[in-house]
């Protein structure tokens, strides 16, 4: 990754992700330990209960993290490094944004519809290319995926209105 | 040689223009199967049984078989070229697949896949035609403590390979081992780990995480460098197939490891993904550059395809000759003989030689009718990578989102394939390694459930994993591996220390 | 991808798979509502299974017959040892497009982990058949009749003989408590995946005895490896017909003739989600009692020795009801019920 300290845009600093990223699996060791030891982590009479091989995975998690967040806490900052500038993190936005809400949408209106808007927007948005270009790709892909898994493989897929009103 | 008269009755079976179609059709059909994430061999199989039933049995299981066939060849294409695995067992592919597509040769990783596939194939289905009965009883031999042990040695010839910091691999291996167990813990029937979430009793699908780790990961950090809205620059023509070939021959030694390593795993069965990881860690601690490994090695790619193709191949011997599937897809198949009224088992052999025969045949047959279907693909996949990353990323979204979805039929998994997509991306820039916690992920349950069967059957003494040989010798095997690396810098250290010395 | 509707193969291709498509007329409409789109048939089991089997044959025999104008599209909905397939169901209220194909866990997964369904939460459509349970030693052991058996468990004293079973806290490990407790003894019991790799386990000697169903233990039987010592049942099983050199599956004693009194029967049923019409549960008894009809059924049946008996109505509402009670009591007496 090149140096981009001097570009404009709020950076996010190695070490500011270090620390939340030790401090969530920290959170999540902990949980782990906690489940498993509310339904058992013993040594029953025949081997192991259901909660104690999770409960040691969780300890070393939680020791694990701990020591990660104690080697970022005493590393500096400057040496640490940067873990996304600001440019980069927005082009990593515009892909995960979208992506966020094509899952969501999936749910109301099919994986069909959303995947045909989804891939359409994304090349006029990103790619550039004109709408009537955009949708001679999203169309067709979709049109093979329905084909296979709808009518060959008869998998059904997550649809919606617009599929119903072909009697799907 | 009295299976070879068998045998040539069975391709007398096996070569009629109705079986030879159903074969193409079969390959073609797997390969698309096997390509698409989440939905596997096994699915493949399953929804296509019910079609095939006015078929007769021999036809019908040899197009059942193909497309188990091409659903392993078929696994490795977006494993190489996407990052995405499209079956388990290619997980291993996609570490050195990968980087060397984008190293400007997806020809090159495709061919060697392919080949690879075949050679493994062609190893394991020898091993059928003229050793089966004698691999029956071994199989035999594996309770639960010897199950854990191959367990064991799948995870020491893994281990110890990653260059990230030690305790960051703990965490990420450990993370892999605790979503391994959110479900239901199968020794007991309970619900662990799911906060009373209905979504979280299916616990964390392999699959799931491996498309959202390694897919969606890939794209946000392609993504991040830049827009690299060009595609790679991809030397594509129909003789990389047979410049590939010539390189080939030099890695005799990792194919057949690797094949005998897959037989046997798909013989126990421990089944292909655990093979297809074994086969990996080991060609690299075999390797004499082991630092390659990773970067795009084509050994890489050898080993662990040579080893998943293997296993699932040979993970139709239990299942004939014992009634036990080696892989979720033979589990499927065998549900087919049942339902055409042939009883998979020891005497299926005898009473049934026709059949068994055809099959086996077929198995020839339609490995080689799937590796000219792939390698003929090969120059229009790897034209995939010219394609502009803005038309590319969002399919492959689409493609990742279907998968996740496919895999269990549920909403719910789509979300986690994202934010397994963002926890693949942020480990991946604070180095955190991925490899150890997607085997965690895989090998978890089954050897956290091996061990506790063991242990049921033992009264709770230890002392059931070293009680015989089989047990014990792989049980020592493991221990030596994990060791192997440590000893092997004593040994530099000591001979460096006796050079400084004179 | 290279599938042209041109070529030979492609023309296979689609013959094979517009198979299911084909929507002929030849069935008569005896009930008033019929399917207008593709009905779900959900499996709360993995690929592979006894359910899923049973569920794709149908899926088979249906399409081969022509017995519905609607294609029937099986999905497997496994997680939490089924719960997640009956709950997909419980929740589809009034939605007469997904049926389910039901095994012990319908009882059993919501005892075990406090799952919140129950049989009542949904349309009970009918029974299609019965499930046996035989008890299975390795042929190589001295054990001729289940009493034998029975009495060198005792000798060896407590947890000393392994039972081994598929699933935990399912059915196989509930017949095990049902045959300790009239029994007195006590088994180490097991939990494998899948009945096949129990019945190899047993043949490889790593258990001493199992519970298998009939056709997940036939194959190690007719190769004389395994013993058939009892049948879980009030009454023998029907099938007369040789399966072993010398026995049928007629020949089993049941374990109440064996002097070991405990039986166990496990429902393969269809249900369907709460709230629909009479109409719609009676369009599927109506295509159900045609498929029973057909020589494939029938061959599966006699193939796993099923005790075929089948209800509809309120009779099976009744034995479901029965059949939780008795689950509810075993499971409990096991110490088997959610925490």
């Amino acid at each position: 990754m090149q140096d981009n300290h001097n570009k404009e845009g709020a950076s996010i600093g190695n070490k500011t992700m270090e620390i939340a990223t030790a401090l969530i699996i920290l959170a999540f060791g902990a949980i782990v330990m906690w489940d498993s030891n509310r339904i058992g982590s013993g040594w029953g009479s025949d081997g192991p209960e259901s909660g104690s091989f999770p409960f040691y995975v969780g300890l070393l998690i939680v020791v694990s993290a701990i020591v990660t967040l104690v080697n970022a806490l005493r590393s500096s900052a400057e040496e640490a490094g940067e873990f996304v500038g600001g440019e980069e993190f927005k082009l990593v936005l515009a892909v995960l944004i979208p992506s966020i809400i094509y899952v969501a949408l999936i749910h109301f209106i099919g994986i069909y519809v959303s995947s045909v808007a989804f891939i359409a927007i994304f090349m006029v948005w990103q790619g550039k290319f004109s709408v009537v270009k955009s949708f001679a790709v999203a169309i067709p892909v979709n049109i093979f995926l329905f084909m296979m898994f709808e009518i060959w493989f008869k998998i059904p897929l997550p649809k919606g209105p617009v599929e119903a009103m072909f009697g799907f | 040689m009295e299976e070879l008269s068998l045998l040539f009755n069975g391709f007398a079976i096996a070569i009629t223009p109705y079986n030879i179609a159903m074969m193409f059709v079969g390959t073609i059909l797997g390969v698309l199967i096997g390509t698409l994430p989440g939905l596997g061999g096994a699915n493949g199989v399953a929804i296509l049984l019910p079609l095939t039933f006015s078929m007769e049995p021999t036809s019908a299981i040899i197009m059942l078989s193909c497309i188990y066939w091409g659903a392993l060849f078929g696994g490795a294409i977006t494993s190489i070229l996407f990052n995405i695995p499209g079956e388990p067992w290619s997980v291993a592919t996609t570490f050195d697949g990968f980087p060397l597509a984008q190293k400007g040769s997806p020809g090159e990783a495709l061919t060697a896949a392919f080949t690879s596939s075949f050679i493994g194939a062609f190893f394991a289905v020898l091993v059928i035609t003229f050793l089966a009965p004698m691999v029956a009883k071994f199989a035999l031999k594996f309770g639960p403590a010897e199950f854990f042990a191959v367990q064991l040695l799948t995870f020491c010839s893994f281990v110890g390979m990653s260059k990230e910091p030690p305790f960051k691999t703990i965490a990420a291996m450990m993370i892999g081992f605790a979503l391994a167990s959110v479900g239901m813990d199968s020794v007991t029937g309970q619900l662990r780990l799911t906060f009373g979430s209905e979504e979280m009793m299916r616990g964390f699908d392999f699959l799931i995480a491996v498309i959202g780790l390694f897919g969606l990961g890939e794209i946000l950090m392609t993504m991040e460098e830049g827009l690299a809205f060009k595609g790679t620059e991809a030397k594509i023509n129909a003789r990389v197939v047979f410049q590939t070939w010539a390189k080939l021959p030099q890695y005799w030694a990792t194919s057949l490891r690797s094949s005998l390593i897959g037989c046997w795993m798909g013989i126990t069965p421990g089944g292909a993904t655990p093979a297809s990881f074994m086969a990996y860690g080991i060609a690299k601690k075999f390797a004499k550059n082991p630092e390659g490994f990773g970067k795009g090695e084509l050994e890489g790619i050898i080993a662990p395809e040579t080893a998943a193709h293997a296993a699932g191949t040979s993970a139709l011997l239990p299942m004939l000759t014992l009634g036990i599937p080696g892989s979720p897809t033979a589990a499927v198949l065998l549900g087919g003989l049942l339902i055409w009224g042939l009883q998979p088992g020891p005497l299926l052999f005898v009473e049934k030689a026709d059949f068994v025969w055809g099959l086996i045949a077929s198995m020839y047959l339609g490995n080689l009718a799937g590796l000219i279907v792939v390698l003929t693909t090969v120059p229009y996949f790897a034209a995939i990578l010219k394609i502009p990353f803005s038309i590319i990323a969002p399919v492959i979204l689409v493609i990742c989102a279907i998968g996740s979805y496919t895999v269990a039929n549920a909403e719910f998994d789509m979300i986690l394939m994202l934010i397994f997509g963002v926890i693949g991306y942020v480990f991946k820039k604070l180095s955190y390694p991925l490899a150890p916690m997607v085997l965690a992920l895989v090998l978890g349950k089954m050897a956290e459930g091996s061990f506790r069967q063991a242990l049921l059957s033992s009264q709770g003494d230890l002392s059931i994993f070293w009680s015989n040989g089989l047990v014990g010798g792989i049980s020592g095997l493991a221990i030596l591996l994990l060791i192997s690396p440590l000893l092997a810098k004593l040994w530099s250290l000591a001979k460096g220390g006796n050079k400084a010395a004179a | 991808m290279a599938i042209s509707m041109k070529s030979a193969f492609g023309k296979t291709l689609v013959g094979v798979m517009g198979a299911g498509l084909v929507a002929s007329v030849s069935t008569s409409a005896l009930a008033a509502w019929e399917p207008e789109k593709q009905v779900e048939f959900v499996v709360p089991a993995g690929t592979g299974g006894g359910a899923d089997q049973m569920a794709r044959l149908m899926q088979g025999i249906i399409v081969k017959h022509n017995l519905m104008k609607q294609s029937l599209v099986v999905v497997n909905k496994s997680g939490g040892a089924g719960a997640e397939g009956f709950l997909s169901v419980k929740n589809a209220k009034g939605d007469p497009y997904k049926i389910i194909i039901t095994l012990s866990n319908l009882f059993t997964t919501p005892l075990a982990t406090g799952v919140p369904f129950n049989w009542k939460d949904m349309t009970p459509v009918a029974m299609l058949a019965l499930d046996q349970f035989i008890l299975w030693v390795n042929a190589e052991k001295p054990y001729k009749t289940a009493k034998e058996y029975i009495d060198a468990a005792k000798a060896a004293g407590p947890g000393k003989m392994k039972m081994g079973g598929t699933g935990s806290k399912q059915e196989d490990q509930i017949l095990t408590a049902g045959l300790e407790k009239a029994t007195g003894t006590k088994f180490s019991y097991i939990p494998y995946k899948g009945g096949g790799e129990v019945a190899v386990q047993l043949v490889g000697n790593h258990v001493d005895s199992t519970v298998n169903n009939p056709a997940e233990a036939v194959a190690q039987w007719r190769a004389g490896s395994l013993r058939a010592l009892c049948v879980f049942d009030d009454t023998r099983m029907p099938y007369k017909a040789k399966v072993t050199p010398t026995q049928s599956w007629n020949d089993i004693p049941t374990c109440k003739e064996a002097g070991v009194p405990t039986d166990y029967v496990m429902l393969r049923g269809i249900f369907m989600a709460p709230g629909v019409s009479a109409d719609q549960v009676t369009y599927f008894v109506e295509v159900f009692k045609k498929m029973m009809a057909t020589p494939e059924w029938k061959e599966y049946m006699e193939k796993g020795a099923f005790q075929q008996t089948f209800m509809s109505g309120k009779e099976f509402a009744d034995w479901l009801g029965k059949a939780e009670a008795l689950h509810k009591q075993l499971m409990s007496e096991a110490g088997f019920l959610a925490k």
